[in-house]
């Protein structure tokens, strides 16, 4: 009998090595990069220049907010709408939110970005309607449309299936003893769908605080954000050793982040945030 | 109780869609486009399509992308299942919650942060050796398959831990091998976990760039590295007719898979009914 379970316990441990070696070593590297300099002597410098790069962290956790919460307006009533629709549309409204996940990001920001142009669609169609054309491209503006188009689906499918869950009895027996919409959507919907927002939020939140795609397609030349900065260093600059600095304080910032977010819902820490 | 979407709904859902779908639409229609400009429509075309066929690069680059999908989702799902049936059977609560926090790291780090990590090490550990052009397939299904493995994990162990566990042991004492109990019993079982788990390491090791782009080296090139490389001139509307290719393509797929998943729904409630009538 312990043999049997000892032999069970064994199949984890291929697992357990490729973790150790590529998960956890690869972390310890970025902490020793960060902290020595080019010869592989101990250093400070580089995590004292972050100082330098304040201002862009911050605008990057900024702009990574206010995408992820427009994500949530938008996405909160679609997904009401969806789980109380019947099993068909539900079907068909899943597929439509999915299909364009499976898009390339980097095509879909291009496009995205012909549609944004001074010359572009937008543009094109305004004028015909007599309206001057609007500068859309190469703003912050135009970043944050970019990171909710590609990370919504993220935020509307945990919200979904927490909300199909939802006994809807609970709303009836609200509205029975005569709660109205708001106080059901306050006291009733909003808490049994906190969990669907926690993880939708750190879906959303982690990807566009951390990309260096769509700032760079969308955001032309005029501003960077941290992704910017550390794809820099890896791909052009070569300073590694800054790299690595700055990836450790965006690790830390955006755990920081978390943290207060799962103290916010309340959402007990039950191994993974899975759709 | 499901009721009708009122016009409302229906407008705003409308609206949504329109937002989600825009850029794609523009993608299929300037694939057909007569001219190589992305704001002025020439006349209907299939010359991109065409150019795609003879795109040497791109069809390279389309199947090192497969290869590399279908051997690293299949090792992580190897690898993720095996470690879910042993983690299932971790008993003491520490060891387990160490192993599920490591196993959640890939799937909450940013990815620059996880790509970047893994090419430090694959820099350091080359250096270390003498060689300059580490970097390539290897390096990238190493990435691949941590990026895969816990999304198998976690899909397989919730099937697992539904797992009635006295049915290996009933298999057992009717005369099968542990492993024959576990072939027979306990992998029938739980083969729809592994199914999703397989699908969902398949579909994201098609797609990712971020990771691939750090970990990848010159001898080795897929379609988002490539893909990435052109936009950073000027797209051909040639990858916009390859996008337009997958976009029809898993279209397909997605409606296939539902049409037979409602069909399954139905034939079953069927049962359900025919008993009760009996």
């Amino acid at each position: 009998m312990k043999k049997k379970s000892l032999s069970k316990k064994l199949t984890a441990s291929p697992y357990l090595v490729w973790a150790a070696i590529f998960i956890i070593v690869p972390l310890i590297f970025v902490v020793y990069y960060s902290v020595t300099d080019g010869n592989g002597n101990f250093t400070l410098e580089y995590i004292m220049d972050i100082g330098k790069y304040k201002d862009v962290m911050l605008n990057s956790i900024w702009l990574g907010f206010i995408a992820t919460v427009i994500s949530l307006v938008i996405s909160y009533p679609l997904a009401y709408i969806m789980a109380r629709s019947g099993a068909n549309v539900q079907r068909t409204m899943m597929i439509l939110v999915m299909l364009p996940m499976w898009m390339n990001l980097l095509i879909r920001t291009y496009s995205m970005m012909i549609l944004l142009q001074d010359t572009g669609i937008i543009n094109t169609a305004l004028s015909w309607l007599g309206i001057p054309p609007l500068h859309m491209i190469n703003t912050q503006g135009a970043v944050v449309l970019g990171m909710v188009y590609n990370y919504i689906p993220y935020m509307i499918l945990p919200l979904y299936s927490i909300m199909a869950k939802m006994d809807h009895n609970l709303i009836e027996a609200a509205e029975d003893l005569g709660a109205n919409k708001l106080t059901v959507l306050k006291d009733i919907i909003l808490p049994l769908s906190l969990p669907g927002i926690a993880s939708g939020f750190t879906m959303v939140f982690v990807p566009s605080v951390s990309t260096f795609y769509i700032s760079k397609k969308l955001g032309g030349n005029t501003f960077s954000l941290i992704g910017d900065v550390i794809e820099m260093q890896f791909k052009s600059a070569n300073n590694y050793n800054l790299g690595a600095a700055l990836s450790l304080v965006l690790m830390v910032l955006i755990i920081v982040c978390m943290m207060v977010m799962n103290r916010f819902t309340g959402e007990d820490d039950d191994g993974g945030v899975l759709i | 109780m499901k009721t009708k979407m009122s016009p409302l709904s229906k407008l705003y859902v409308a609206f949504i869609l329109l937002f989600l779908y825009a850029p794609i639409v523009v993608m299929i229609v300037f694939s057909f486009n007569d001219s190589a400009s992305t704001s002025v429509i020439s006349g209907f075309s299939l010359r991109w399509y065409e150019s795609l066929l003879h795109d040497d690069g791109t069809m390279k680059a389309l199947s090192n992308t497969l290869i590399l999908a279908v051997t690293s989702s299949l090792t992580a799902t190897v690898m993720g299942t095996a470690a879910a049936v042993g983690i299932n059977t971790f008993r003491n609560k520490y060891i387990k919650k160490i192993t599920m926090g490591v196993t959640n790291i890939p799937m909450m780090n940013p990815e620059i942060v996880t790509g970047i990590s893994m090419m430090l090490l694959f820099v350091f550990c080359a250096k270390l050796v003498g060689k300059t052009d580490a970097l390539g397939f290897g390096t990238m299904l190493i990435a691949h398959v941590t990026f895969n493995l816990p999304y198998v994990i976690l899909s397989v162990l919730p099937k697992l831990r539904q797992l009635d566990k006295y049915l290996p042991e009933a298999a057992m004492d009717l005369g099968c091998t542990p492993v024959q109990a576990f072939f027979k019993v306990v992998l029938p079982s739980i083969s729809t976990g592994i199914v999703s788990g397989f699908m969902m390491s398949f579909t994201l090791s098609l797609d990712d760039f971020v990771i691939s782009y750090f970990t990848q080296g010159p001898s080795f090139e897929t379609l988002p590295i490539r893909i990435f490389s052109m936009t950073k001139k000027r797209v051909t509307p040639d990858m916009y007719a390859l996008s337009t290719l997958i976009f029809v393509a898993i279209l397909l797929l997605l409606v296939l898979l539902n049409v037979a998943q409602a069909k399954g729904e139905k034939r079953m409630s069927n049962k359900l009914n025919k008993g009760v009538k009996k």
